[in-house]
């Protein structure tokens, strides 16, 4: 009976158990406080009720009392506010080397795009003891990529990318809602997170029949003429990309800044914003002629001529007609680009 | 035993006929209306100070765009404003002046003059906005700023959804202020038909005080709007 | 044998047009009283409809679309139309002259400008709901709001707006008044502390209700032009709108509660029969919880997409904020020591009040932890935390004060046995509907889903909720047919039935419309209880 009247989701990432330690923390604490007022209350109500000829005594306060009572719940509330803080930080900075996930957000899907080209629709499927990052837009309004049993939560905005990791520790499906509302089917806006032993996990990524993101992202660069000005010589009119990602750029305008996805993306839909030193303004927007699945994929491009990580290499040798078909296949046919 | 109706009051004490019956003496009434102006005008400051609060995100976000808009929005005419206002503040100083000082016909002239120079004002931003509409510099449908040069950076346009958040905010921002001045002029017309009957005194002319609260507070807030909607990087 | 009546505000005139322009500031309160009424009905049907539709996984009640707009209508009308101005409006302005000792507001003809603009803001919000309503949520997040919605954004935003300046000329009415009218001898530290509360409340009202204005022009200038000040399309920022919503709607919150800790401090005090413990404490701590109120509006957006950095900041500042609060608690708990305590309605009320507060401020410290927040933020967690906080803490200290003060309104007593019954209904009702969704928030039930049927075992505490919800609205329905009943048949009420401290309590009840026979002359401290319970005296109310 219990299995159906739960208090407390699972706890299946690394981050879970630190935000539940915190919130038992919590709980006893308050529950101290709580008791503390609630026992004082019920006591001072029934010993000083009102008995005739005893009068109230007029006490107009205690500065000292004040001054405990003020001390001792701040330097309480300084534990949990920096207790908290460590927690956020860790659960809000991604480790470096994470796998990265594209996901897209939008009236009223999920739509996830792994770096090896596997696609998913209101699924993620992600292997067990793996940091996974997900990198997230919305096509539309703003949304929430909420895995309760993860502890982790954060909004997908329009316009721009937001970042979300997690390492899930126990395999099992798990819960994905929409936590901010979008319109009508809000509460529609739900998934499952399939957490795969690492095996089954490489079975299932193998079995999609499109090749990694970034071979897609390379087929976009030069399908739309980046690469005409984007040499890879020190003769074209734009910067040459490779290297270039996740390292300082300077701008025309004096300041520096991190080539990011966020910058990546920017450069492509409002390539003024941004310029680099050095550089004419001639690079056309492509604001509207590119979906936001074509931009994940030329990120996702720009990363891998700039890898030195062992995970980016990997993707470009895998190949799609690889293994038979997994015990848990999700492959989706990949006609057209889904809007 | 006292009689607390009204009849009764006056009956008791002779007291200044603009005196309101909840206030024991006119020192209080006229605190209270004083102390009312100065938190009302808190108010508009917060109100402005949220449009003041989108417009310098944007402006350090789209720099360039917002000079080159700015450059398209005639620095003279808007310079010529500020002046107009200054003068309108002198003159309403003048006018509180001329009540203290129980000068019943500068106390009008003044009135009208600062009345005059509230319609000159609005007549030179009727006049700005009509170049705006005809320049298709106005937010909607018909917006148009294509090939606007930003300034000092020679070859290079502005982004014309950045420009129109800047013709957002000035339009905006610049109308609420005229939304205020307009209020302002009748605030004015009353007092202006007050003073003509005769009924500001030495000892009682608070309308005209806290009426001059108002129209310098507007005033203030044109003189933060002038530079930093018409004076982006400008260039001599 | 009914003796002749006194002349007092409510015989004095008669007929419709002297109620509806009524300069007098105890008419206008009721003028409020009524309004607000029913607009707390109003929202409360939404709630009902809510918790209906939440019985059953399955959306089966109600459809989506018009499910988002009962949850929208039922934030908008709660907030904007029954708790901003409820104790200020109705509590604050009938009670603040008498209190300070003057003979109305400091401008008369504004507070009933300020009604009326009440009144057309909540024309405007009636007729956008029965023409099809907003569906955006209270909080009309950008852009859903202003590029995607087919809903009517723009009316319920003027509506909104109109209201807003009734709060800011109310809150305007208040300062002066406090600053300039107090009667001779009513110095700062004799003030009694709903006047404290109230005054703290005036200068959110003032500072904070502008912003929202702002907000809401350019929310309608976006949507009627389509410009891109919030689009990101159109090279807006959606993250701005959240900022300048939240600069006001966070101290909003304490516009709800200020006032309501007004009201529970003079409660705890009158059947305590004892100065508040520490009145210099209480009074600094409504004021600090206005100034630091302003200072935490981002803790609504540690996982929108603000820096780390900030968030931190905000995480600090909220802490900051929950301390003055705590230090009211304390101070209301040691007052009832050595007291002489009394269980009448009115501090039943003040009691529930203690414990509910209690309550939702202390999840609020959950919330405030940056590594908490991000898993139950945009639950029903939230939604619990503000319920304790708005529910079972401003409604109760409403409803505490309008038993406290019914018979100087009113001249009549209301019986005391139905009202501590639904005191009783109402303290179970609530914790039976708001308690089990602090366990649906951690759970993850998100907020704003009509339909849960992918989560099956989220039913058996939503039934509860429901359940809960039933029994509140009993008990909100009782005390409105006992007033009014009271209004007809209740005992005529002595000008101090609970002999407490006060000027309002030396005035007749219900008071002349001048309040005061002769302008009071104060030489004694606020709360002079032990003066009021000399041996010489008969102690002890005798209300009953």
């Amino acid at each position: 009976m219990l299995n159906n009247f739960p208090l407390w989701p699972q706890q299946a990432s690394t981050i879970a158990s630190h935000v539940d330690a915190l919130y038992i923390f919590l709980l006893i604490v308050t529950g101290m406080m709580a008791l503390l007022i609630f026992v004082c209350l019920i006591y001072f109500a029934a010993r000083f009720r009102h008995r005739p000829g005893v009068r109230a005594e007029q006490i107009e306060g205690s500065t000292a009392l004040e001054i405990t009572w003020s001390a001792i719940p701040f330097l309480i509330f300084m534990v949990i506010f920096a207790w908290g803080a460590a927690v956020y930080f860790r659960e809000r900075i991604p480790p470096a080397d994470a796998t990265e996930v594209y996901v897209v957000a939008k009236q009223w899907m999920w739509k996830v795009e792994h770096a090896e080209g596997q696609r998913e629709i209101n699924e993620l499927h992600v292997p067990v003891g793996r940091d996974v990052k997900l990198i997230m837009t919305s096509q539309d309004v703003i949304h929430s990529f909420y895995i309760p049993a993860f502890r982790i939560k954060q909004d997908v905005l329009p316009g721009r990318y937001t970042v979300e990791w997690f390492r899930a520790t126990k395999p099992g499906v798990y819960h994905l809602f929409c936590a901010e509302y979008c319109g009508t089917q809000h509460s529609g806006m739900v998934g499952d997170i399939v957490v795969q032993e690492p095996a089954q996990y490489e079975a299932w990524i193998n079995g999609g029949s499109t090749g990694p993101l970034s071979a897609t992202g390379e087929k976009v660069f030069s399908e739309l003429g980046c690469s005409t000005c984007h040499r890879t010589d020190a003769q074209g009119r734009g910067p040459n990309l490779q290297g270039v990602f996740g390292k300082p750029v300077q701008l025309e305008d004096g300041r520096t800044v991190t080539a990011d996805e966020n910058y990546v993306r920017e450069c492509i839909l409002d390539p003024g914003a941004k310029r680099v030193k050095g550089f004419q303004p001639i690079m056309p927007t492509f604001q509207g002629l590119v979906s936001e699945e074509q931009v994940n994929a030329l990120v996702a491009y720009i990363k891998s001529i700039s890898a030195t990580k062992p995970g980016d290499a990997s993707e470009k040798s895998k190949s799609s007609a690889s293994a038979a078909a997994p015990a848990q296949s999700n492959a989706q046919p990949n006609g057209s680009q889904v809007q | 035993m006292p009689d607390s109706t009204v009849a009764g009051l006056h009956r008791q004490e002779q007291h200044h006929p603009e005196l309101l019956h909840h206030f024991a003496e006119p020192q209080q009434q006229r605190d209270a209306a004083s102390l009312g102006m100065w938190v009302f005008l808190a108010t508009e400051i917060m109100f402005f100070g949220g449009l003041f609060c989108a417009y310098l995100v944007y402006r350090r976000w789209y720099f360039p765009d917002f000079a080159a808009a700015s450059k398209s929005i005639n620095a003279t005419l808007g310079a010529t404003n500020t002046a107009v206002l200054i003068c309108s503040s002198l003159t309403v100083v003048l006018a509180v002046w001329a009540a203290q000082t129980a000068r019943r016909t500068l106390l009008i002239s003044m009135l009208g003059i600062t009345m005059l120079l509230g319609l000159v004002f609005l007549g030179i931003k009727a006049d700005e906005y009509y170049d705006k509409f005809e320049e298709h510099h106005v937010p909607g449908a018909s917006f148009s700023f294509d090939n606007v040069p930003i300034p000092g950076h020679p070859g290079e346009f502005a982004n014309p959804r950045h420009a129109q958040i800047f013709f957002t905010l000035y339009f905006v921002m610049t109308g609420l202020h005229a939304l205020h001045m307009i209020i302002g002029l009748g605030i004015f017309l009353w007092l202006l038909t007050m003073a003509w009957k005769g009924r500001f005194t030495p000892e009682w002319h608070t309308p005209v005080e806290i009426g001059g609260l108002y129209w310098h507070f507007v005033d203030i807030v044109w003189i933060y709007l002038f530079p930093l909607l018409y004076l982006i990087d400008r260039h001599p | 044998m009914p003796q002749p009546e006194r002349e007092n505000y409510l015989n004095k005139e008669y007929g419709v047009w002297s109620w509806l322009l009524t300069t007098d500031h105890k008419r206008i309160a009721l003028l409020y009283l009524i309004s607000i009424t029913f607009f707390f009905f109003i929202g409360g049907f939404f709630a009902l409809l809510i918790r209906l539709e939440l019985l059953t996984p399955a959306g089966d009640l109600v459809q989506a679309d018009t499910y988002n707009k009962l949850f929208t209508m039922h934030g908008m009308v709660m907030v904007f139309f029954f708790l901003i101005p409820s104790i200020p409006a109705v509590l604050g302005n009938f009670l603040v002259p008498l209190m300070v000792g003057a003979k109305d507001l400091a401008f008369p003809r504004i507070n009933l400008l300020s009604w009326y603009l009440y009144i057309i803001g909540g024309v405007m919000m009636m007729h956008c709901m029965l023409t099809g309503g907003v569906d955006t949520g209270w909080t009309f997040y950008a852009p859903f709001s202003t590029s995607f919605t087919n809903t009517k954004i723009v009316e319920a935003g003027l509506a909104i707006f109109v209201a807003g300046f009734s709060s800011i000329l109310t809150g305007l009415n208040f300062v002066v008044t406090i600053h300039r009218m107090r009667a001779p001898g009513m110095t700062w530290s004799r003030l009694p502390l709903f006047i404290w509360a109230h005054y703290a409340t005036s200068i959110i009202q003032l500072l904070g209700t502008p912003v929202i204005a702002v907000t809401i022009v350019l929310v309608a200038a976006e949507r009627a032009l389509h410009l891109g000040i919030f689009d990101p399309k159109l090279g807006g920022d959606p993250l701005l709108f959240q900022h300048l919503f939240w600069f006001y709607s966070h101290p909003a919150v304490y516009i709800m509660i200020l006032p309501a800790m007004g009201v529970v401090t003079e409660i705890i005090a009158c059947f305590s029969r004892k100065r508040i413990f520490g009145y210099s404490f209480v009074a600094f701590s409504s004021i600090a919880i206005a100034v630091f109120g302003f200072l935490v509006w981002a803790h609504h957006m540690f996982v929108a997409g603000i820096s780390v950095y900030s968030a931190l900041v905000f995480s600090f500042l909220s802490y900051a904020v929950a301390l003055p609060s705590a230090i009211k608690v304390f101070n209301w708990t040691a007052t009832l020591y050595k007291g002489s305590i009394h269980y009448d309605a009115p501090m039943l009320y003040a009691f529930g009040f203690l414990g509910l507060f209690t309550m939702g401020g202390l999840t609020g410290l959950f919330l405030a932890a940056l590594g908490i927040d991000v898993h139950v933020t945009d639950t029903y967690f939230v939604v619990a935390h503000f319920h304790y906080i708005m529910v079972g803490g401003a409604v109760m200290g409403y409803l505490g004060g309008m038993h406290f003060w019914w018979p100087k309104i009113s001249g009549r007593l209301y019986p005391e046995g139905w009202a501590r019954l639904a005191a009783l209904i109402v303290f179970i009702g609530f914790n039976l509907t708001f308690f089990p969704q602090f366990i649906l928030g951690y759970m993850g039930m998100p907020r704003r889903y009509y339909d849960y049927s992918h989560m099956p075992e989220f039913q058996v505490l939503n039934v509860l909720s429901t359940a809960g919800a039933t029994v509140l609205g009993v008990g909100y329905l009782l005390p409105m047919l006992y007033f009014l009943w009271s209004m007809r048949y209740g005992k005529p009420a002595p000008d101090n039935p609970w002999n407490a401290a006060g000027l309002e309590w030396k005035t007749s009840s219900p008071p002349p419309t001048f309040n005061f026979d002769e302008e009071p002359v104060v030489t004694w401290e606020a709360y002079n209880y032990d003066e009021l319970d000399a041996p010489q005296k008969e102690e002890v109310p005798v209300a009953r």
